[in-house]
């Protein structure tokens, strides 16, 4: 929550930077933002390729465990291609890509920026910050009524750590595997989804 | 977008040699952050000199956030499923 609070702090101080051209033309019109996508992708693998988690996870893997990350990307597909059916304004691929951030709103939202242009980007911005913040909220109601995968399904690629949690302290700590499971197989997937579906 | 992930999967491969070396992890890790409020500042800062995004900001906002209802209630009631068909059975 904390982690969603600063990066909001910095996209709202961007904006209005921008708004106000409170900037020098010179910073402006100059595209850094392709160099800095380079290195934060570099960043994420090597955080990925170092992660004592990812190992655990390698080991960790059976036909069960698999289904889970399985569920919510099929889930989350149905669900946005049944969102880009009843409105006119994002088509379905622009709705998929969107979906595929599975929370994780600032690679996704840069990605697909880079991608899609900036409109699409605030959107998957939003979108997914608003995924993990349902998931922290809603956790005790989606264990309560949707059984213990409900809240590893609607955290997404965040029930692997900022998530991690409150769904262990709804659903119990034997799930907690599952859960960091779930949340780092969709993490190493969405850039290659993204970059597959735009 | 192939440059983006042969960057990223070179990534992945030195982390791994690297998964030993707390302290560089470390600083590493901070950069990581970093480079993420840059890039999102960066995002900001474009939304807010374009026309079309400011003057649609609620627009905008709304369909995040119905996109989303859809996205999380599509992927619950399919983990649902397969809580009932594969998970449940082996509890207690």
């Amino acid at each position: 929550m904390k982690g969603s609070l600063i990066i909001l702090a910095f996209f709202i101080g961007g904006l209005l930077l921008g708004m106000y051209e409170l900037l020098p033309d010179q910073l402006l019109t100059n595209d850094y933002s392709m160099y800095a996508l380079y290195i934060l992708m570099f960043l994420v693998g090597i955080g990925i390729g170092s992660n004592k988690k990812s190992l655990e996870v390698i080991k960790s893997v059976n036909f069960k465990i698999i289904l889970v990350p399985i569920s919510v990307i099929t889930g989350t597909y149905i669900g946005v291609a049944a969102f880009s059916l009843i409105q006119d304004n994002l088509s379905l691929v622009e709705s998929l890509a969107i979906g595929s951030g599975f929370g994780y709103y600032s690679l996704s939202s840069v990605l697909i920026t880079e991608i899609s242009g900036e409109t699409l980007g605030v959107i998957a911005l939003l979108s997914n910050i608003s995924r993990e913040i349902i998931t922290l909220l809603f956790t005790p109601v989606f264990a309560k009524y949707f059984g213990k995968l409900a809240p590893i399904s609607s955290g997404g690629a965040t029930s692997m750590d900022t998530t991690l949690p409150i769904i262990t302290k709804y659903i119990g700590s034997d799930y907690a595997i599952i859960s960091v499971f779930s949340g780092v197989v969709l993490t190493i997937l969405i850039p290659f989804i993204i970059a597959v579906i735009l | 977008m192939i440059t983006v992930l042969i960057i990223m999967t070179s990534g992945i491969i030195i982390g791994w040699f690297l998964h030993k070396k707390e302290k560089i992890l470390k600083i590493l890790s901070g950069l990581t952050d970093w480079a993420i409020y840059i890039l999102l500042f960066l995002l900001g800062l474009s939304a807010g000199t374009n026309e079309k995004i400011l003057n649609n900001f609620d627009q905008i906002g709304l369909q995040a956030i119905l996109i989303t209802l859809f996205a999380v209630a599509g992927s619950i009631l399919v983990s649902w499923l397969t809580y009932i068909l594969f998970f449940k059975k082996d509890e207690r």
